[in-house]
């Protein structure tokens, strides 16, 4: 049954604001955002139209085209291809005779890919309507497809194929620690505002996000900020390719996530909170929401939260929609004013100007649940482990060439050959550490250790051993950023774009030393020029791969100084299909080339 | 001028400036040129062509969105900076369709003077050669997106003076496009008018005016007359 759209924008309020909600609603009702439905939705929300189909257009998981009743898109990440996520996928498009991104005839099925679904540790994976199946193998495909040509309802196929696991396998700090719902907001509010800010400040608690930024500074800006009402951003849309620990911090320690969005309430004075988290992670909603009306059914949400006196302070789920740059704080609050997730100008900042341009904290998952324990704890708890910059414990998704895939705490200052062992990893070549965007090491490099100052990292840790062709690793991460850049600026607009293709030549044996310099000059211009800090670290892939990978690229360059661009023969790919000709004589060859 | 205003210094000359004014416009105010694409002087500024890049004290900025202050050590006249800045204008030659000699906007592109400027000979990179469409819907202008360079300017024109919002962009990436705000897409079907703002502030070719092609003979157009530093120094200095 369809639901109408009028009841859709009033459940919403008819907040333009609330649009991305409002799009996953209509995707929920009608399979896509039709056209006239988008003009509609324009006019109930007093839009231009322009607005809403700018939004449809910018998020991947929104389509104004009709898609299959049954939409599958494989998991693009990494280690989805490393476990064969490609050769499954042509067999299901084979088997379905279907070419490409289309949708086949009969209006049943499209099969397509969608960047890493953050299930690494337990690929390769696709999502059938939004609705995450890892483990694939020949045999869960099979009854996936089996299930798709006998259109059974995904109602009714079998709640196993959708289970998804967490996979904590080593504790420290945050994930051993238990913490009763509410003692740490109780402990901030007998401490005071100002002194919970110094003691965070004091922990030495830095973003978990990557950039390393100190809390307490953050928290205190946005608290010093004149103007009302302030907010907490939970980022919980964490879309590195090879990083997956939020959904096992979700999933199994989400108390201790929403105790410290509830701290920073109270040491900001905000009132509202949102939790972000991306759309991949759907399997995670239902719990969420629950886990939000049990914390407010126990007063600790709502007025007078936890039983502070004055203190009122909500949460409010809200979901992405495949878009990787809205894990970059101010694309994110786009994305929540329901926008394009255009990263914004800065300064302002969002302690200042945030949500509504109102005072915000954005923080990581991992963030908050540091900060819930430095509020109950005191600094030391930070402080006594790690190491003199970088204080505590970072938890991190080990996945690739290793055998036991999975969560891992540990406190800073570990060396990668340490988390290597702990999760079993021989004949490393490289270690791809916080994803594309971060620092590729190589196997001299292993005496490194995570840390801001040294190898700092988001989550993503994956392990290439040397069976594994590194350039075509490189090609990949290069075409994930020409998939998410967000198109503001012209460097990475055009250069994510022009790196991809040439790393495809290069990766295959058809490019030569010219397109080396070529490409290498793009990713400098990137890194240099670029609006946000996916265009600045787009370029670190090819980087990174020339400065620590040399003889690699060499080994597979062509001797000739240059080569054309474009691959002769297949250029006239389009002739032979006009012409219905395919013999030898409708194809260059290699003897034909001057 | 008063004798008291707080400067910066650009590649060492001092630089009055007014409280809140962009490093961009304060230098092209004071007789200073670094180009530009997507900026219309006295505007918001936008910030996503980035073709005015600075170095801050040492950090690559785009000139448009960093705040004068005072004290501030700005160098743009740069052998590597100018380098960066071509490579940008390349990177739009490659990814457009921009055939300048048999282009009607050819002379009055600020996109082509910029090339000129910099010392663009070529795009240097393989071109995308995307496949844009035309749309000849409108009876007094025609929209030809294979030159769009995406700076939005007709956007923000459209939506901040005319109060139409005409213009939006969807897609995002290597898909990022400008569309019309109308179910067909079509401009005719839009309450777009040939006098709009949105009509007249677009760096490129992309409105052109049915029924009068070439009527400016190639060689006495705008920047053929004076050249694109010559002519934004001026519009800047108020004269």
């Amino acid at each position: 049954m369809t639901e109408d759209l009028a009841t859709i924008v009033a459940r919403h309020r008819h907040d333009p604001r609330r649009l991305v909600e409002i799009l996953h609603d209509v995707t929920e009702a009608y399979g896509f955002v039709p056209k006239d439905i988008i003009t509609e939705l324009a006019s109930m929300l007093a839009v231009p139209r322009g607005h809403v189909e700018g939004v449809v257009g910018f998020y991947a998981f929104f389509s104004d085209e009709p898609r299959g009743a049954y939409r599958v898109l494989f998991s693009d990440g990494t280690t989805d291809r490393m476990g064969g996520s490609i050769a499954l996928l042509e067999r299901m498009r084979a088997s379905f005779g279907l070419q490409g991104e289309e949708t086949s005839r009969d209006g049943r099925l499209s099969v397509g890919t969608t960047s890493c679904t953050g299930l690494c540790d337990q690929g390769p994976a696709l999502l059938v309507n939004g609705h995450a199946i890892g483990g694939l193998d020949s045999a869960r495909l099979g009854d996936v497809m089996a299930l798709i040509r006998a259109e059974a309802p995904l109602a009714a196929w079998p709640r196993e194929l959708f289970a998804v696991r967490s996979n904590i396998r080593r504790r420290d700090l945050l994930l051993a620690t238990a913490i009763r719902p509410g003692d740490a907001v109780s402990a901030a509010a007998r401490r005071g505002r100002a002194d919970t800010l110094a003691e965070v400040a004091r922990s030495g608690l830095r973003g978990r996000g990557g950039a390393g930024f100190s809390t307490g500074a953050k928290w205190a800006a946005c608290a010093e900020a004149p103007h009302e009402p302030r907010y907490v951003v939970c980022n919980a849309d964490e879309g590195e390719p090879g990083t997956f620990k939020d959904r096992d911090l979700l999933a199994d320690h989400l108390d201790l996530v929403l105790e410290g969005m509830t701290v920073a309430a109270f040491a900001v004075s905000a009132r509202h909170g949102f939790l972000y988290v991306r759309a991949e992670y759907r399997f995670l909603f239902a719990h969420i929401a629950n886990a939000l009306a049990a914390r407010r059914a126990a007063g600790l949400l709502g007025p007078n939260a936890c039983g502070i006196r004055g203190f009122s302070f909500d949460i409010e789920l809200r979901r992405g929609a495949g878009a990787y740059v809205c894990g970059e704080e101010s694309a994110l609050l786009e994305s929540l004013e329901g926008r394009r997730g255009i990263p914004r100008n800065r300064p302002p900042f969002p302690v200042t100007h945030g949500y509504d341009q109102r005072p915000t904290v954005v923080n990581n998952v991992e963030t908050f649940m540091a900060a819930a324990l430095v509020a109950r704890d005191g600094a030391s708890v930070l402080r006594d482990l790690g190491t003199r910059t970088s204080s505590g414990t970072k938890i991190l998704s080990v996945a690739g060439d290793v055998e036991r895939p999975g969560v891992y705490e540990l406190p800073f200052g570990v060396t990668v050959q340490r988390v290597l062992d702990e999760a079993g990893a021989s004949r490393v070549q490289a270690v791809q550490v916080s994803g594309p965007a971060g620092t590729l090491l190589s196997a001299r490099e292993l005496d490194r250790t995570i840390a801001f100052d040294d190898v700092p990292s988001a989550g993503a840790f994956t392990v290439f051993d040397d069976r594994r062709d590194l350039l075509a690793i490189i090609e990949h991460h290069s075409r994930f950023f020409a998939h998410e850049s967000c198109g503001f600026c012209t460097p990475c607009r055009v250069g994510t774009t022009l790196v991809a293709r040439t790393m495809g030549r290069i990766a295959s044996g058809h490019a030569a030393r010219r397109d080396l310099v070529d490409v290498a000059r793009v990713a400098r211009v990137m890194a240099k020029t670029s609006h946000c800090g996916l265009g600045l670290m787009a370029g670190n892939p090819v980087l990174q791969g020339i400065e620590k990978f040399r003889p690699v690229f060499d080994a597979r360059l062509r001797p000739d100084d240059a080569l054309p661009t474009f691959d002769l023969d297949a250029s006239l790919d389009k002739s032979r299909d006009v012409t219905g000709r395919d013999d030898s004589e409708a194809h260059f060859t290699e003897e034909v080339r001057p | 001028m008063t004798t008291d205003r707080r400067t910066f210094t650009l590649d060492g000359h001092d630089i009055p400036f007014d409280e809140g004014q962009s490093v961009l416009d304060a230098a092209l105010a004071a007789g200073l040129f670094i180009p530009f694409l997507c900026h219309k002087p006295g505007n918001e500024a936008h910030g996503s062509c980035r073709v005015c890049m600075v170095r801050v004290g040492g950090r690559w900025q785009a000139s448009c969105t960093t705040p004068a202050a005072a004290g501030l050590e700005v160098e743009s006249t740069v052998e590597d900076l100018v380098a960066m800045r071509r490579e940008i204008v390349q990177f739009l030659f490659t990814e457009g369709n921009h055939f300048c000699p048999s282009c009607e906007a050819s002379g009055n592109c600020t996109l082509q003077a910029v090339g000129y400027e910099l010392g663009v000979t070529t795009p240097h990179y393989p071109p995308f050669s995307p496949t844009r469409p035309l749309d000849a819907s409108h009876p007094e202008m025609l929209l030809d997106l294979n030159r769009c360079i995406l700076c939005e300017l007709c956007v923000r024109a459209s939506a901040n003076v005319d109060k139409k919002s005409v213009f939006a962009l969807s897609g995002r990436g290597p898909t990022k496009h400008l569309v019309v705000s109308a179910e067909s897409g079509r401009l005719a079907d839009t309450s777009f008018s040939a006098d709009d703002a949105a009509a007249h502030v677009c760096p490129v070719g992309v409105f052109l005016p049915r029924g009068q092609g070439f009527r400016t003979p190639l060689g006495a157009r705008k920047f053929d007359v004076e050249p694109l530093r010559v002519a934004a120094l001026r519009r800047a200095g108020g004269t």
